[in-house]
């Protein structure tokens, strides 16, 4: 058996993954990463519109700070989060995006002067200041009072996992690329690392750590259409689940973007709408103002995802041979700005839709797009249940997005949680827990049983087949665990979806090689999707109301008296199916107490304590204290942080008190000189 | 009436000693929208579940799944059957590690050129991160951001002939990388120090022209432009010593 041992292993190649190794390399820890393809080619690299952090650098963006970016962000969990993680999230997302920027990500700047610009499908002219000349631009997006939300065109996850990935590669991290963690290696108390498959050669190894993390991304790939890349099929979620200690939280928050192509079921960003555009239906009519008066085609994506379904269950959809649809206007943004900003979604038109969007409607549809579920941790993004075991980024639940996910929160997040999560890591690491306690005979012991069960899967000869049983999985979380769901359908589902687990030991197979064998990978990653899929669904069986994107036909009203609370799954040693239990979140400690989030009609049922919690809030607001003290009175955080990220974020508006305000030297025209061929932009 | 398409795929595992290099037929009924991703899924879901091939995003932004597609390197995951002929043969990037079938190291290849490219912004000094940050002129911006967009996906490589002749050549991918760090005013490297990178024959002096990077491009990278001024500028950075 091949044995590994470093002080940090990471599972998983995207931005979350590689941030989280640059920070623990950087406190002297052997890191290594594994991922299942170039690390470059993770589904960071899709995110397309960008990243929210309160820059407040451009127009619309002025008077943005982290209070309200805390606010935005806690209303679009439907008061889901952890609101403590949601103020610290908000706290770093600057610092994430100046960091960035030092780093080389080519962030759309400011331009000084008078711009056109289209809101809400009319053009309108915007003034920007000469102070933020050069400063980092930010767009609208979805559910935020500011424009906040930092790009480069529409390829900000592109930029960043270039300027991040070669970030690691310039401090040296090893990226094992091909190769998947299979399972974690754990004594029932303690992770110590996992045993990897090279999906090359087939071998497998043991990879001993103090730290094992986490960063394998969502689990959209369990529905039949999702946005995500092929990778993302909840494989970290899985190895968590198979430890039968581990917690994964709140899986049932499933979030559908509103808009995917159709039918390949391809992300155009919200960006679209943030500059402008505009949802139509099949008469041309611009039907989001009809539902959500205020915010319109920019209400939070839940919202306007289900809006769009109800309309098209008026028959409002327009008619297609892959099923009704509805049409994204881009057109009024104007060649220029499409070409310049929106590139990407001109190309996905182009070569998949075969139109131009300067010019034609683009057909779109709600299509699962990110899991706000993902491997319980608490705020330093540790299991509470098995010490040793960290996870960030998307697959895990610490849990800043609650049941909704605002758009531009998940780049920020995989940033801000690699700088803080690579931080707690390495103190671990460096305490008397994160002791490396080399078990060889432990490792032994779980490569063996990977390695039997793979060969008596690969072996297999019973008659069942693996593509026909995941289809049906996609199907049925399709249907009946998607944007509406109900209690009769799900409890079908997850008597189904017990069904296929068991039709899946029993496959029978036409290769029946060990190593580079993509029938072999599909065989054995099944039971793990379908054990992933059944966390889905009885959670949502069992949360018998309605918050964020988990709406229930059956009890639509928001229950805060008896559903403010988080879903913990595990799958017991031996069972059948996932065990469930539920973490109170406390009210009393909360700075935004619960409130109504003001979209639809209000159908909300009160937590006792919220009118309480909101007297002492209101009482603290009477004060008129300074923010910062107001905030610290109310629901302190920054001594939670590593002590290196404590400062205060300087904006234009908001110099840093004590400091003299920066003289914002131009990195611009003087450095074209000698060296740098102006001619080299054409 | 749908049309019957025959796909002539690349067989051979490297790795088996019995595996001998092999064209194999795949014949599927044509579908509305059907790209050459979801005739390959169909292929190994319903013939052949052992076929090696790589697709992640299946919407051209990953860069996994370059093949030469009718004896043209592209992105498999964008592009339509309509735009082929009844017979479609596929063949893995030349000038790349085989892992199998129709998968390559790419990867690899582009992790070996960022480190001999060192493709990071080289600063001197910390960056305080809580002050406002360094302004930089919005046009410049916009013009690192046109450079950034290479997917590394090996399509240029597959159709540079100095690159398939000699293996240290670092391509167009490698060429408009220094473009892009050159052109970042972030970057405290200079000529002087590209000079040192590139300025021979496995660098910018391997060009023969022949511009094979610049057609299959699949972002239209302005390959041929980089190619040229940067060969310009090391030309006189050798004059100048």
């Amino acid at each position: 058996m091949k044995l590994h041992t470093t002080d940090v292993l990471i599972i998983g190649g995207g931005l979350a993954g590689l941030r989280t190794a640059i920070a623990t390399r950087r406190r002297g820890l052997e890191t290594a990463i594994l991922s299942l393809v170039p690390a470059k080619r993770s589904h960071s690299a899709a995110a397309q519109g960008g990243m929210q952090a309160s820059l407040g650098n451009a127009m619309k963006g002025q008077g943005d700070n982290e209070d309200v970016h805390f606010e935005d962000t806690v209303r679009g969990s439907d008061w889901g989060c952890d609101q403590r993680v949601a103020r610290m999230f908000a706290h770093m997302a600057p610092k994430a995006a100046r960091e960035l920027a030092a780093w080389g990500v080519p962030w759309s700047r400011v331009r000084r002067g008078v711009h056109e610009a289209v809101m809400g499908g009319q053009p309108v002219l915007l003034t920007e200041r000469d102070a933020a000349h050069g400063l980092i631009h930010a767009r609208d997006f979805g559910g935020t009072k500011k424009w906040r939300t930092c790009y480069t065109s529409d390829g900000a996850g592109h930029a960043m996992l270039y300027t991040v990935s070669d970030r690691a590669v310039a401090e040296a991290i090893p990226v094992l690329e091909r190769q998947e963690a299979i399972a974690l290696i754990h004594d029932g108390f303690r992770c110590h690392g996992a045993v990897v498959r090279d999906l090359v050669t087939g071998e497998l190894s043991a990879h001993l750590a103090r730290a094992t993390v986490i960063a394998t991304g969502g689990y959209g790939r369990l529905y039949g259409v999702s946005t995500n890349a092929l990778i993302n099929q909840g494989m970290g979620a899985a190895l968590a689940l198979e430890t039968g200690v581990a917690r994964l939280g709140n899986m049932e928050a499933v979030q559908f973007h509103p808009t995917a192509i159709v039918p390949a079921g391809i992300l155009v960003t919200e960006g679209c709408r943030g500059d402008g555009g505009v949802l139509r239906d099949a008469d041309g009519h611009r039907f989001m103002p009809d539902y959500e008066p205020e915010k319109k085609d920019l209400a939070s994506r839940d919202v306007v995802s289900r809006r769009m379904a109800e309309h098209m269950n008026r028959g409002k959809g327009a008619a297609s041979p892959y099923g009704d649809h509805l049409w994204l206007d881009i057109t009024m943004l104007g060649r220029a700005h499409i070409e310049k900003n929106l590139r990407e979604v001109r190309d996905i038109c182009h070569y998949f839709l075969g139109l131009d969007p300067t010019r034609d409607w683009i057909p779109v549809r709600p299509t699962q797009h990110y899991s706000m579920g993902g491997v319980h941790t608490d705020f330093r993004g540790e299991s509470t249940t098995l010490s040793g075991l960290f996870a960030c980024g998307e697959a895990a639940c610490w849990d800043l997005h609650g049941f909704n996910r605002l758009g531009g929160n998940s780049l920020a997040e995989t940033m801000v949680a690699g700088m803080l999560v690579g931080e707690y890591v390495a103190d671990y690491c460096q305490s008397d827990l994160g002791e490396l306690d080399l078990s060889p005979s432990l490792a032994r012991e779980f490569v063996a049983r990977e390695q039997a069960a793979l060969a008596a899967l690969a072996a297999g000869r019973g008659a069942e087949d693996a593509t026909l049983i995941r289809r049906r999985m996609e199907e049925i979380m399709t249907r009946q665990v998607g944007l509406f769901r109900n209690g009769p359908d799900l409890e079908a589902a997850v008597t189904e979806l017990q069904t296929l687990l068991e039709r899946a030991q029993r496959l029978g197979m036409r290769h029946h090689g060990l190593d580079a064998n993509p029938e072999l990978v599909a065989a054995y990653r099944l039971p793990r999707m379908l054990k992933v899929a059944l966390a889905i669904t009885l959670g949502a069986l069992v949360r018998t109301e309605s918050r964020g994107a988990h709406f229930r036909d059956d009890h639509p009203a928001r229950n805060d008296r008896d559903w403010l609370n988080r879903t913990l799954a595990w799958w017991p040693e031996g069972g059948c199916a996932p065990s469930l239990e539920h973490d109170p979140l406390d009210v009393m400690q909360m700075e935004l107490p619960p409130a109504f989030r003001g979209y639809g009609v209000k159908n909300l049922i009160e937590h006792p304590e919220a009118a309480a919690r909101q007297a002492q809030v209101d009482e603290m607001h009477a004060a008129k204290l300074d923010r910062h003290a107001a905030q610290s009175y109310l629901m302190s955080f920054k001594h939670f942080l590593p002590e290196r990220y404590r400062g205060r974020n300087e904006r234009l508006d908001e110099p840093l008190p004590g400091v003299a305000p920066a003289s914002l030297p131009a990195l611009s025209d003087d450095r074209q000189g000698a060296g740098k061929d102006a001619g080299a932009t054409s | 009436m749908s049309r019957s398409l025959r796909f002539h795929v690349f067989r051979h595992n490297p790795r088996d000693a019995a595996s001998a290099p092999s064209m194999q037929t795949y014949t599927l009924e044509e579908t509305p929208g059907m790209t050459l991703f979801i005739a390959l899924t169909r292929i190994r879901e319903e013939h052949d579940p052992g076929l090696n091939f790589d697709f992640v995003c299946r919407a051209g932004v990953c860069g996994s799944c370059a093949m030469v597609i009718n004896g043209r390197p592209g992105l498999a995951c964008r592009t339509l059957t309509t735009a082929l002929p009844d017979d479609v043969t596929l063949l893995p990037l030349p000038g790349f590690e085989l892992i199998g079938d129709l998968s390559v190291h790419t990867g690899k290849w582009m992790h070996g050129l960022a480190q001999r490219l060192q493709t990071w912004v080289h600063t001197a000094g910390e960056t305080d991160l809580d002050r406002i940050e360094a302004a930089m002129d919005p046009d410049l911006a916009d013009a690192i951001y046109e450079l950034d967009r290479c997917i590394e996906c090996g399509c240029c490589i597959a159709a540079c002939g100095t690159a398939q002749t000699r293996p240290d050549f670092m391509g167009a991918a490698g060429m408009n990388k220094v473009a892009r760090f050159r052109l970042d005013p972030r970057d405290v490297r200079d000529d002087a120090d590209w000079y040192e990178v590139v300025g021979d024959d496995s660098g910018v002096f391997g060009c023969m022209t022949l511009l094979g990077c610049q057609d299959v491009c699949p972002k239209q990278l302005s390959l041929q432009t980089q190619l040229a001024w940067l060969r310009r500028a090391m030309a006189r950075q050798g004059v100048r010593g």
